[in-house]
């Protein structure tokens, strides 16, 4: 009974949806009347869609073996946290998953956006409220997760054991709320360009909301890396794999249109070009979806494909990012253009930033699809793997990070290109010495390792050069007050740089130097690696909630000091009859230790692959970092200011506010 | 207004890539061995290993040669078709028992019928790497000269062998 | 007392000789060190190093390198073959290409229909920072100079200054 609620939950949902868009297009003699109906259809939306979802996770954990698409993906013994998992694991759940955090992000949106006139929210709900149509058209038309099967099976088809982890609890939610987070720059966008009202109020309120997506975005892509790392076995962290670089496109355009929105909000230039930005960021997203769900790319993450769905969603991203795209080629050119700017400023460098970052994220679309476009053009089959992302993508980021220490020096409208190069002169030393030293003192020196280093410490030391500067030339008396008078927006802005900075450092460092040795041991043999001595103590047999393990023992000691032990496992997943391997991994700051237990090969020995890893834990360090920047930033007090101050009219800046530049607080609404 | 339609413009052209991509099979390997000279090889015989055949020995008429082992499933399922066409009489197939122990081989011939003038026994794989077989079925067409001249990759359907393989079998034959 | 070097000798071998004996009965204390998994490691690392580039035909989404499925494990040991027999490493990737086509390839090779792929990045890159540099400047034509007076530039420090608010 439940599922068919559910069922029923959604249609209802889509009703409203189709209430919630109404209400954002209406004109007319009763346009009030419907445009109060906004926020309602969009809260009744998502109460209807969360009691869907609700009633599916309930099907799953009550092993409810009639409805199918818990048959194909959930078994009686699947531990209970794993069932909830299994609700996204396959095509059906994951897409309700979709509309389930779209419908999160619509009420977001109808609760946080009380200073907005009711027809401005309504429109933008509207917009939302059509893509949540489009959604929920296509669960209900193709991809139904209450569908029944009947007879009912006996038990499930399990969880594919891969799938049966701490990370694929946390890491589709994360990326979801990403991806379908920036449809929220996109419905503002399209509101502004509807009305005519692209200004740097709209990019003010876009750019909370896009900062957030971004950051859930970060913390999901973080997610699948370190995932993949410690699941797959064989040490890689990114494999430029069609769905890796489906979730890459959107974080590279929705960074350019964070550094684009601040623009537009500061300086009220690039206005089209946000626009532009924010219609392609969810575009990717839509793509992402396109790809991962259609079959036209061969994928290790894609679900299993149906044409008829290849072409529903199809049709849904043209119709939604060629309208959009079709409204921005009929009202940007009305849109007058913005302040000016020198060829050495503030905005050239974020400008450059934005092209730099657009032409990589081309470059890996061109690298994904390139495959799919030869072989519709008849011109054979190939493949486009790692060597070529990563021949083409560095390149092309390398100028962008090396202008991510010039450009928060920069001043707005006109810097001085002798004056920048006199403060970062002590950058720049510090940077190129660290290019030599840190490669010889790690173990050895190649161009590659040397220009990482160089780029990282160059990004860090720009980042200290300008706290050191913003700092001292702050009037208020006393360090303390001096470090408070800072705005979220700047340590957030500095706390991300660095986390690239560290980023770098990791993969570069594990790129250079990671050791890998397969084995085969005896119980009592050891190996050596450096400093490390990893003895082997055999295997034993091992039962899991629902699978059987061959269970080894290895012991780790550092210069006779016994550090840890470490337990890898082969798996068979007795639901399946599936084979898998669990590595064992002992992280720590500066290096992991890696082990992952191979085949026995005869009766007392086993093969081990064992890796050294220095440094890796800075990759995934690196993205929280910048995560956490984009959360400093959106806690930044003018947002909680502007909360306050709820009668006041809507915050005009000046143009030229250069207090942001200057260090001093941003000059708060109530002035105004 | 020239400036802003780009963005439309490029996007028109990926969707109609991917429109076409909907129709693909991206997952399939075409053979890069048709229109070229099949390799050469000389394996011995399933059930008479004494004998060997040669690619040379089968030049001058047009024949398939059918990748199969006992261990495949999907063997199983093109093998009534397979035994059609070789009742047929049309054109001789030869099956290439790949990466199998030969007494299973003999067993499953002898279990479900064996439509072969003969089998070879490739027990490595090394002749079957040769032929850039990536899975089990596939089927070679291979013409008087000894060209390839088509592959079909996965199970033989009686749609495949009626609508694509024995038309080009009877233009090869003259 | 006098030494005699026979006897010594001998019962100096007699006790090595148990005392190996007893070692070897007692496994626990041989601790060897792991041997590598394969016999020459070297050859082991540039056969890894060519499938590291190559894709498997059966686990598509994975290199010849990575992959467990039994035609790769053929095609590694061919590759191993090949190596000892002196091949280069492009005469390996060659050979894989002549059975299994240009899919094999994870790094496309340069063809008149892979130079979009190659140098299209650049090509953008290049026509995207021209094109920038066009645009920055007119931007900066367009935007007229204006020198602030003197009183204008106090009226300046006077806002900006009351903007830092009581502190």
């Amino acid at each position: 009974m439940i599922p068919e609620f559910g069922h029923f939950a959604l249609i209802l949902a889509l009703a409203m949806a189709l209430v919630q868009s109404a209400a954002g297009f209406a004109r007319g003699r009763h346009a009030a009347a419907w445009i109060a109906l906004a926020q309602p259809a969009a809260r009744a939306q998502c109460l209807l869609v969360a009691i869907a979802f609700g009633a599916l996770v309930h099907a799953f954990v009550q092993n409810d073996f009639s409805v199918l698409y818990v048959a194909q993906h959930s078994n009686s013994m699947l531990p209970t946290v794993y069932r909830v998992t299994a609700v996204w694991g396959g095509h059906e759940g994951s897409i309700l998953l979709w509309v389930l955090i779209l419908a999160g992000w619509t009420l977001a949106v109808s609760i946080f956006s009380q200073q907005q006139d009711d027809a401005t929210v309504a429109r933008v709900l509207g917009v939302m409220g059509l893509i949540s149509c489009g959604f929920l058209l296509f669960t209900l038309l193709t991809s139904n997760p209450f569908a029944r099967l009947l007879p009912a099976a006996a038990d499930g088809q399990d969880l594919t054991p891969l799938l049966q982890d701490p990370g694929m609890v946390i890491h589709p939610p994360m990326l979801y709320m990403g991806y379908v987070g920036f449809v929220v720059a996109f419905a503002f966008a399209v509101a502004a360009l509807i009305d005519g009202r692209l200004d740097a109020s709209w990019a003010r309120w876009s750019r909370p909301w896009t900062t957030v997506a971004w950051c859930f975005l970060t913390c999901g892509i973080a997610l699948g890396s370190f995932w993949a790392y410690y699941e797959l076995g064989w040490g890689g962290w990114w494999f430029w794999d069609p769905v890796e670089n489906a979730s890459l496109m959107p974080w590279l355009a929705g960074t350019a249109l964070m550094h684009s929105l601040a623009v537009t909000e500061k300086r009220g230039a690039f206005r089209n070009w946000t626009a532009l930005l924010a219609i392609v960021a969810f575009a990717l997203s839509l793509l992402g979806t396109f790809l991962v769900r259609s079959g036209v790319l061969s994928s290790v993450h894609a679900f299993a494909s149906d044409p008829k769905r290849g072409v529903f969603i199809l049709a849904f991203l043209a119709l939604v990012v060629g309208g959009s795209l079709a409204l921005f080629a009929w009202r940007a050119p009305k849109v007058g253009r913005g302040a000016g700017f020198d060829p050495v400023s503030r905005e050239s460098m974020l400008l450059a930033n934005n092209l730099l970052l657009l032409v990589a994220c081309a470059a890996v679309m061109l690298g994904t699809l390139y495959p799919l476009i030869i072989d519709a053009l008849g011109l054979g089959k190939l493949s486009v793997g790692p060597p070529y992302f990563e021949a083409v993508f560095v390149p092309i980021m390398a100028p962008a990070l090396f202008l991510m220490g010039v450009g928060p020096l920069a001043r707005w409208r006109r810097a001085g290109l002798g004056d920048l190069a006199r403060r970062l002169r002590w950058a720049l030393g510090v940077s190129a010495l660290s290019a030599v030293i840190a490669p010889l003192a790690l173990g050895r020196w190649t161009p590659l390792i040397g220009f990482g280093l160089m780029l990282a410490t160059w990004i860090a030391s720009t980042c200290l050069v300008n706290l050191a500067s913003r700092i001292r030339a702050h009037p208020a008396p006393g360090w303390r007050a001096r470090f408070a008078a800072q705005s979220g927006s700047y340590y957030g802005m500095l706390v991300a740089h660095f986390g690239v900075a560290v980023f770098i450092v990791g993969a570069t460092i594990v790129g250079g130097y990671a050791v890998e040795r397969d084995v085969r041991m005896a119980p009592g043999d050891t190996l050596t690696l450096g400093a490390y001595v990893v003895r082997f103590d055999g295997v034993r047999e091992q039962r899991g909630p629902n699978y059987v393990a061959a269970r080894g023992t290895l012991d780790i000691t550092r210069n006779g000091q016994p550090l840890t032990v470490l337990s890898p496992e082969r798996r068979l997943y007795t639901a399946s009859n599936t084979p898998m391997t669990e590595t064992a991994i002992y992280r720590h700051f500066t290096r992991d230790l890696y082990v992952s237990l191979g085949e026995p090969l005869g009766p007392n020995a086993w093969s081990l692959r064992v890796y050294y890893k220095p440094f890796v834990g800075w990759i995934w360090g690196g993205c929280l970092l910048m995560a956490l920047g984009g959360l400093l930033a959106v806690l930044d007090r003018r947002y909680r200011a502007l909360r306050h101050t709820a009668a006041a009219p809507r915050p005009v800046p000046l143009p030229g506010d250069d207090s942001i530049a200057l260090g001093l607080p941003a000059v708060k609404a109530a002035r105004r | 207004m020239k400036r802003t339609t780009l963005p439309l413009l490029v996007f028109g052209v990926l969707v109609a890539f991917m429109a076409a991509g909907l129709t693909l099979r991206p997952t399939e390997v075409p053979s890069p061995l048709v229109g070229k000279a099949a390799p050469p090889f000389t394996l011995p015989l399933l059930g008479a290993p004494g004998r060997t055949l040669s690619a040379s020995d089968l030049r001058g008429k047009v024949w398939l040669l059918n990748v199969w082992a006992s261990w495949c499933v999907a063997c199983r399922l093109e093998h009534p078709t397979v035994l059609d066409a070789a009742k047929s009489g049309a054109v001789p197939i030869y099956g290439l028992n790949y990466k199998d122990k030969p007494a299973d081989a003999l067993r499953w011939l002898g279990r479900f019928g064996d439509p072969y003038v003969a089998s070879l026994s490739d027990v490595d794989g090394l002749v079957g790497i040769d032929f850039g077989v990536y899975g089990v079925p596939e089927t070679f067409v291979i013409d008087k000269a000894g060209v390839v001249r088509h592959k079909v990759i996965g199970p033989l359907t009686p749609e495949t062998l009626r609508d694509t393989v024995m038309p080009l079998v009877r233009r090869l034959d003259g | 007392m006098a030494e005699d070097p026979t006897w010594g000798h001998g019962w100096r071998t007699a006790c090595c000789l148990v005392a190996l004996t007893l070692c070897g009965l007692c496994n626990g204390v041989r601790a060897r060190e792991a041997q590598p998994l394969v016999a020459d490691p070297e050859m082991q690392a540039r056969v890894m190093a060519i499938a590291a580039e190559l894709r498997c035909l059966v686990c598509q989404n994975e290199t010849l390198a990575a992959s467990q499925s039994a035609l790769a494990l053929d095609l590694r040991k061919q590759i191993e073959q090949q190596l000892t027999r002196g091949a280069s490493a492009q005469q390996v990737r060659d050979y894989m290409v002549e059975r299994y086509g240009q899919f094999v390839l994870y790094r496309p090779a340069l063809h008149a229909s892979t130079v979009l792929l190659w140098f299209g990045p650049f090509a953008l890159l290049a026509g995207v920072l021209v094109g920038g540099w066009r645009m920055l400047r007119r931007s900066a034509q367009a935007a007229p100079e204006v020198a602030l007076s003197d009183a204008e530039h106090e009226r300046a420090r006077r806002l900006l200054r009351a903007a830092a608010g009581p502190r």
